[in-house]
């Protein structure tokens, strides 16, 4: 299995939708292959248009709020006393995290086809509410399917959603996390695929979301690299991003553009979320090793039994807890380019503490498991190497579990 | 290759009435239970089709997914399956059997494997709801191999050149999902609208025997009469569900339902 150079990631997949010949695909029904098919076309042929692009990137820099800052942690750095530490606080973003790119993506998309209605997941509540600000910028009517446990633990991006004017429909089945909230999406978009789009939260899902999410969040490492090279001349000789990963795609966003750069400069470290540290449940199948296995409709490690039922999750991130991972992770720790590892909830808590008293940055559970894993590994770093952490989400949203977990002064 | 599904709809058409396929979650709400149900509604019934339980199903609707979730936590495992076939097929040898179910669990378990089994245990056909075509070439071509049917599945939203492209590659049975729906939705569609979309399919190729299922329930059935087949799941997990709620027996208010549904196309 081999990474080509000089081709974007999000195109290496084979005809059929596999990566490295393995991970992706289109596992769907018979019902889901036409609107597959044509939102393929589309995309195909407007990533090619210049004047879809100019719209973009227009959308990206006067509402998303285009470059988001590139900031050194001073005292972080001094206080850990290896690597120097950087962030891209991606939760500059309009919306308060990355996925607002995938959701003024798919919404651009979908104005375009036609569709007056758009349905999407969420886990930890950020695709949703990006969906559904989007949405409303767009006057898209909007539909958001949460799992009911879900709803319950991020109750602030729940009102967002509402205030914004989405339908927040609870999922009650299995796990009512977000592996069921995007089983019922699809589902919704099994039976409305003529009239409704959708949009998947990660870069999950039958290949075209995949590719359509990576291309979106891409404008991370975009505005990184420029970002890097004003402040240091050049890519940095000793360059090490880190990232959370859940379904993978602020990781898959914050790396692209660096692909082809060797890794001994340009490291990827991806973070996945290892569940309290006393349970034996986790959402890291890139860590532990899990089975590759079908879920969502694409071919990727995921934890499940033998029989191949997937397994439940637990991890303090809702927006991590999720069984399976994007192919496109699984492609590049396949050929690796990409290392994984994981962090515990306490870890991530702990990151989170360390932070936010050395630092006026407050990021959310999610990207609290990358600097976990940063810290540690700055500790043996040498001054000149540069750790940039990618602070994809804003900690209001999880006011709740910190205040429960931690205490009053941390919320 | 001789497969007892051909002889069943042969038999239908001599009768001069569609097939009637059931669809049952295996496990459902035991194992012992649910190859009860199969052997009290099997003389009703012209082919059998059985759930292969799944966690994460994006086609089924709330009925099914239901009776899933309820054999899976009974612990329902793939070779249970295989056993329940099995111990129907000492019962009745020549009932058709067709296991539905999601292609993840067929992967675990290996292709060459779960065919093996199959084999062995005496199933006539599959439906892997998430292995389109042209996905699903390979693995139809080893059910052929093993004079297994691999049923392909055609969907109002298949285009018209995909729709030849698929029949052509399609073994004796195909399966028409009559509407944009998960399993058990309310049909939307006219049946007028259905039956022609259903003619389309029999005027590429009028031999083989095409199924419609999706919404298909006592008050609709009788009206897609004129089907090689008619599928009904949904209404028959709903029944199981409602009589453990009313702690009455699902054996006799399923073989109740399936007598009616069959009574509804002779």
């Amino acid at each position: 299995m081999k990474l080509k150079k000089g081709i974007p990631v999000i195109d290496q997949g084979n005809k059929l939708g596999f990566w490295g010949g393995k991970f992706g695909g289109n596992f769907v029904p018979e019902t889901l292959k036409k609107p597959i098919e044509d939102l393929e076309i589309l995309f195909n042929k407007l990533k090619k248009d210049n004047k879809f692009i100019n719209e973009r990137d227009k959308y990206f820099k006067n509402w998303v709020g285009s470059p988001t800052r590139f900031i050194k942690l001073e005292n972080l750095t001094k206080h850990v006393g290896g690597a120097q530490i950087w962030s891209k606080v991606v939760s500059d973003a309009n919306g308060g995290a990355h996925k607002i790119y995938n959701a003024t993506v798919h919404c651009l998309l979908a104005k375009r086809s036609g569709k007056k209605i758009i349905c999407g997941d969420t886990g930890a509540g950020y695709a949703g509410k990006m969906l559904s600000m989007a949405a409303k910028k767009f006057g898209l009517k909007c539909k958001i399917f949460m799992g009911a446990k879900d709803i319950q633990r991020q109750q602030p991006n729940v009102k967002a959603m509402k205030k914004n004017g989405a339908e927040v429909i609870p999922v009650y089945s299995g796990s009512q996390t977000l592996v069921d909230a995007v089983s019922e999406c699809m589902r919704y978009w099994v039976a409305n695929c003529d009239k409704v789009a959708m949009c998947v939260g990660s870069t999950v899902g039958p290949a075209i979301f995949v590719r359509i999410c990576g291309w979106s969040t891409s404008q991370i490492s975009r505005e990184l690299k420029i970002q890097l090279i004003n402040e240091f001349g050049s890519v940095p000789k000793k360059l090490k991003l880190y990232n959370c990963v859940g379904g993978g795609s602020s990781s898959f966003g914050f790396w692209n553009e660096f692909m082809d750069y060797d890794k001994k400069q340009c490291e990827f470290i991806g973070v996945e979320a290892g569940g309290p540290a006393k349970s034996k449940k986790h959402a890291a199948p890139l860590t532990y090793g899990s089975k590759i296995g079908i879920l969502h409709g694409a071919a990727q490690y995921v934890n499940q039994n033998t029989d191949g039922q997937i397994e439940e999750t637990e991890s303090i991130s809702a927006g991590l807890d999720y069984p399976g991972v994007s192919p496109l992770h699984c492609f590049l720790k396949d050929t690796k380019r990409a290392r994984y590892t994981a962090a515990s909830d306490e870890e991530a808590l702990n990151a989170y503490k360390l932070v936010t008293k050395f630092e006026k940055l407050r990021p959310s559970l999610e990207p609290s498991h990358a600097f976990s894993v940063a810290i540690a590994d700055s500790k043996k770093l040498s001054k000149d190497t540069i750790v940039v952490v990618n602070s994809c989400g804003d900690a209001y949203k999880d006011r709740g579990i910190l205040e429960k977990r931690l205490g009053k002064k941390y919320v | 290759m001789f497969n007892p599904i051909s002889f069943a709809f042969k038999k239908a058409k001599s009768e001069n009435r569609p097939a009637l396929l059931t669809y049952t979650v295996a496990g459902d709400s035991s194992k012992k239970q649910s190859l009860e149900i199969l052997k009290s509604i099997s003389k009703k019934v012209d082919i059998l089709e059985i759930g292969v339980p799944h966690n994460t199903p994006v086609a089924d609707g709330s009925q099914i997914q239901t009776s899933s979730y309820r054999a899976i936590k009974n612990g329902i495992k793939v070779n249970d399956i295989f056993k329940i076939v099995k111990d129907f097929k000492k019962f009745d040898k020549n009932k058709p059997i067709i296991l539905m179910g999601y292609y993840n669990m067929i992967f675990q378990y290996g292709e060459n494997e779960f065919l093996k089994k199959c084999k062995i245990s005496g199933v006539n056909g599959l439906i892997v709801v998430d292995l389109p075509w042209p996905e699903n070439k390979k693995f139809a071509t080893k059910c052929k191999k093993k004079s297994i049917f691999f049923i392909q599945l055609l969907s109002p939203t298949t285009s018209k050149s995909r729709l030849k492209k698929i029949i052509n590659d399609s073994h004796e049975m195909i399966y028409f999902i009559s509407m944009l729906s998960t399993t058990g939705g309310k049909l939307k569609v006219s049946s007028q609208e259905i039956m022609s979309n259903y003619d389309k399919i029999k005027k590429v190729n009028s031999k083989k025997n095409v199924v419609i299922g999706f919404g298909i329930t006592e008050k609709t059935i009788k009206s897609l009469k004129k089907a090689d087949g008619l599928v009904v799941g949904s209404a028959i997990c709903k029944e199981i569900t409602n009589s453990i709620k009313k702690s009455q027996n699902p054996v006799t208010n399923v073989y109740n339902v399936v007598n009616r549904l069959k009574n509804k196309i002779k």
